[in-house]
């Protein structure tokens, strides 16, 4: 037996074991229960290595026949993962949509209750669905353009399964009633350690992986996806810091307080959308739109400048989450200038993305998978325009608190970071699975249902969040706030109902796609690799 | 252009293109970060600041609990608006206790940082048992649930000791009277409440529906009842802290 599968079943035991032991003592039921669950995760895995290895005659070779022995076991999981966390996502969204729109949907259940599911619907989707897409497509792109295995035997599985433990314990965590009550940093400390020791594995899979590289430059996808893992870790560390209650408590606090924390969690919050849905999404553009269109990226030198540009100011950001509260001016106004700043760098990728399609803007026609990406590009200049906008002082005293923030969100989210996604895992799925995809014509009806979706989506936040930041500052003549508070809640309601509807379709579209990929990985395997000549439909 | 040429170093080295994109990313939260903690005009001197009581912090953790700041802010903005509509700016000298903080994004309800005190505290039980039972149009899901489920409050000095060693002016007097005061603050009768409030000034006690066990909801309450109402300011002086 190799030393990295004594090591891997020794670990997971002696997890297992110390779970157990937490168990026995655990202060609540909802955090023994997530320590049965570490305990059970711990024996299987130590179970598999060893099934694993009975089962194996030799170890996977690097090279077969002077070709890379690439490794896919991982990808494919991450990529059915993503599928499946999406669907879920998406539909916890459109439940707590409708409990905005039909409040006693929730029948005063605590473990469905809005203030429950909102963090799930977001992590589910940012965390779960995000993470997979990018778990799978940067372990594929940094194989490939190194032109080397992915480095580990068991190390990428680990990565792969130990981050969706981690999205198990966190999405059960909030419906029991766990969470640190940070916006995108729900998950309470022993989650939190859990997904540290996961995410610096990643790292070394992802370095080593580039240490072994046939190629002398590293690509500029990798580029992206490094600063990705590396600014994740340290903004995960520096915004959690906490300290637990007891090691058998799940409850911990977090030792920033007030201002200062308030600080932390928008540095924090604002670089999750930063280097999670952005560096490491704008690494998939990087290599699968220049990969399905058939054309070099752009400009070189372009990325060069959107890559550093963009992570150098992104960071400074923050603040602008923040305006006109109790933290200092100087801050704010400081987060104010590089937000506007930002949208340089931010239109620069884009234009890189787009001018990739030069000379190859007939394919759009032809493929929808193509357009699916281009479309997530341009939704992406369009939510990085209004994202500087929206960081403007006086515009963010109308826009803050309001849905104007939550449109501004999901034309990111569902526009760029969905379609990029949907537009990756069609290209992905059947390259990975050595299958043509089932059918192009249904990625075109995912595609136009869930951008009406998108549309009804936005349009309604636009209309809602505006109206409703000039209802809480309208003056009567006589010099008095013309609405009670109730009164701009009511006039929200058709707003909730048409944003119900557009998630909805864009639930559908997702259904579609999913079935489109059961077909796909049902279909026989093709003998000849497929990214050679994607399939192309007729102009229409 | 020959300054392109030099970046092949980033391009083929991967340990400095970790080191590089390191600096760049840590700069600009250091610069916004780190004075936060030293400079003194960040955080106010203001009177009547005190950490919560025991009852108190076990409310804040159930509305932390129940994820109430991600529809309700507790940050009131330096706009004319909304000081007339829920009272005085917030100064970060308010949340100077907070772990976390809990100012909120967005505003489905409205903010609640000055609610204490604007609704009895029967008003707050029955809106948290069913909203739409005072405010027929609000969107708030209901907490009945609250009501019926007894307080686990049995390890709150433990909770306190590691507030203390994050900064809150626990004294260790409070910490070993954790569970006395807990108790006190849910009968208002008993002569127990004038220790509380000795420890903990302005505290005020709220009568517990049961006599016997201590919800989930009268920690609620007793949170709810208490925002916004530690700084008098009546007395406050907005340029005390100028320089």
């Amino acid at each position: 037996m190799a030393l990295g599968e004594m090591i891997g079943i020794v670990l997971s035991l002696v997890g297992a074991f110390l779970a157990l032991f937490i168990a026995s003592r655990a202060y609540t039921a909802a955090y023994e229960f997530h320590m049965f669950v570490f305990a059970l995760a711990g024996f299987g895995s130590a179970f598999f290595i060893f099934k694993r290895h009975s089962s194996m005659t030799e170890v996977a070779p690097q090279e077969i026949n002077g070709k890379p022995n690439y490794n896919y076991g991982p990808i494919k999981f991450a990529s059915l993962a993503a599928v499946f966390w999406g669907i879920a996502g998406f539909l916890v969204g459109l439940i707590v949509a409708l409990e905005l729109a039909f409040p006693d949907l929730s029948m005063g259940l605590e473990w469905i209750n809005f203030g429950r599911l909102r963090p799930l619907h977001t992590s589910a989707v940012i965390f779960a669905f995000g993470g997979n897409v990018l778990l799978a497509t940067s372990m594929y792109v940094v194989q490939r353009t190194c032109r080397a295995r992915l480095a580990g035997d068991l190390s990428p599985w680990f990565v792969i399964l130990g981050y969706n433990l981690f999205i198990v314990i966190a999405g059960t965590g909030y419906l029991l009633g766990i969470t640190q009550g940070k916006e995108y940093a729900e998950p309470e400390w022993y989650s939190d350690l859990w997904l540290t020791i996961v995410w610096v594995c990643y790292l070394l899979v992802f370095m080593a992986t580039l240490w072994k590289r046939k190629e002398p430059h590293i690509y500029v996808a990798n580029w992206f996806t490094l600063a990705f893992i590396v600014t994740i870790a340290m903004l995960h560390l520096g915004n959690n810091a906490s300290i637990p209650v007891s090691i058998f408590s799940p409850k911990s606090y977090i030792v920033w307080s007030g201002v200062q924390d308030a600080m932390f969690q928008w540095w924090y919050g604002h670089n999750a959308v930063g280097f999670f849905l952005t560096a490491g999404f704008l690494a998939i553009m990087y290599y699968f739109v220049p990969k399905r269109a058939e054309r070099p990226v752009y400009s070189y030198r372009l990325s060069i400048i959107h890559f550093w540009a963009l992570i150098f100011m992104y960071i400074w950001a923050g603040p602008h989450h923040l305006h006109y509260t109790a933290l200092p001016d100087w801050a704010q106004t400081l987060g104010m200038t590089f937000s506007i700043m930002l949208w340089m760098p931010s239109w620069g990728g884009m234009i890189n993305g787009l001018l990739t399609l030069s000379g190859a803007w007939d394919k759009l026609r032809t493929d929808p998978v193509l357009r699916m990406l281009v479309v997530s590009v341009a939704f992406y200049g369009m939510s990085t325009f209004e994202g500087p906008l929206m960081s403007i002082k006086v515009v963010n005293s109308l826009s803050h608190y309001t849905d104007w923030t939550i449109g501004h969100v999901h034309s990111g989210a569902l526009g760029w970071v969905g379609y990029v996604s949907f537009g990756a895992l069609y290209c992905l799925i059947p390259w990975v699975y050595n299958r043509k995809l089932y059918s192009l014509k249904l990625v075109n009806w995912h595609f136009w249902i869930s951008t009406i979706g998108i549309v009804l989506y936005i349009t309604a936040m636009w209309v809602s969040g505006i109206l409703q930041g000039l209802m809480w500052r309208a003056y009567t003549s006589s010099g008095f706030l013309e609405y009670s508070f109730i009164e701009t809640v009511e006039a929200m309601h058709p707003f909730y109902v048409i944003r119900a509807l557009g998630g909805g379709l864009f639930l559908v579209g997702a259904l579609i796609m999913a079935y489109n990929f059961y077909k796909t990985i049902a279909s026989p395997e093709l003998v000849e690799a497929p990214e050679a000549n994607p399939a192309l439909a007729p102009a229409e | 252009m020959s300054m392109w040429k030099h970046h092949a170093i980033f391009e083929k080295n991967t340990f400095i293109l970790l080191v590089g994109i390191l600096i760049v990313v840590a700069i600009g939260g250091m610069v916004e970060i780190l004075p936060l903690f030293y400079l003194k005009s960040t955080i106010e001197t203001v009177e009547g600041m005190r950490p919560y009581t025991p009852l108190e912090l076990a409310g804040r953790n159930i509305y932390v609990r129940e994820g109430c700041y991600l529809c309700h802010s507790q940050m009131i903005r330096a706009l004319r608006d909304e000081v007339e509509r829920y009272g005085h700016y917030s100064l970060a000298a308010e949340s100077k206790y907070d772990h976390p903080f809990q100012w909120g994004s967005k505003r489905t309800g409205p903010d609640l940082a000055r609610v204490g005190g604007k609704y009895s505290d029967d008003w707050q039980r029955g809106h948290l048992t069913n909203p739409r039972s005072v405010v027929p149009g609000s969107v708030m899901p209901r907490y009945g649930f609250l009501a019926d489920t007894p307080l686990d409050a049995k390890h709150i000095d433990d909770d306190m000791t590691v507030l203390a060693i994050e900064g809150v002016p626990y004294t260790p007097e409070m910490i070993a009277k954790a569970s006395v005061d807990l108790k006190a603050q849910t009968m208002p009768d008993d002569p127990s409440v004038a220790d509380l409030v000795k420890r903990y000034p302005k505290a005020v006690a709220h009568a517990s529906l049961s006599k016997d066990v201590v919800t989930e909801q009268d920690a609620l309450v007793a949170y709810l009842q208490m925002l916004g109402t530690l700084v008098d300011f009546k007395l406050y002086d907005d340029k005390a802290n100028l320089r």
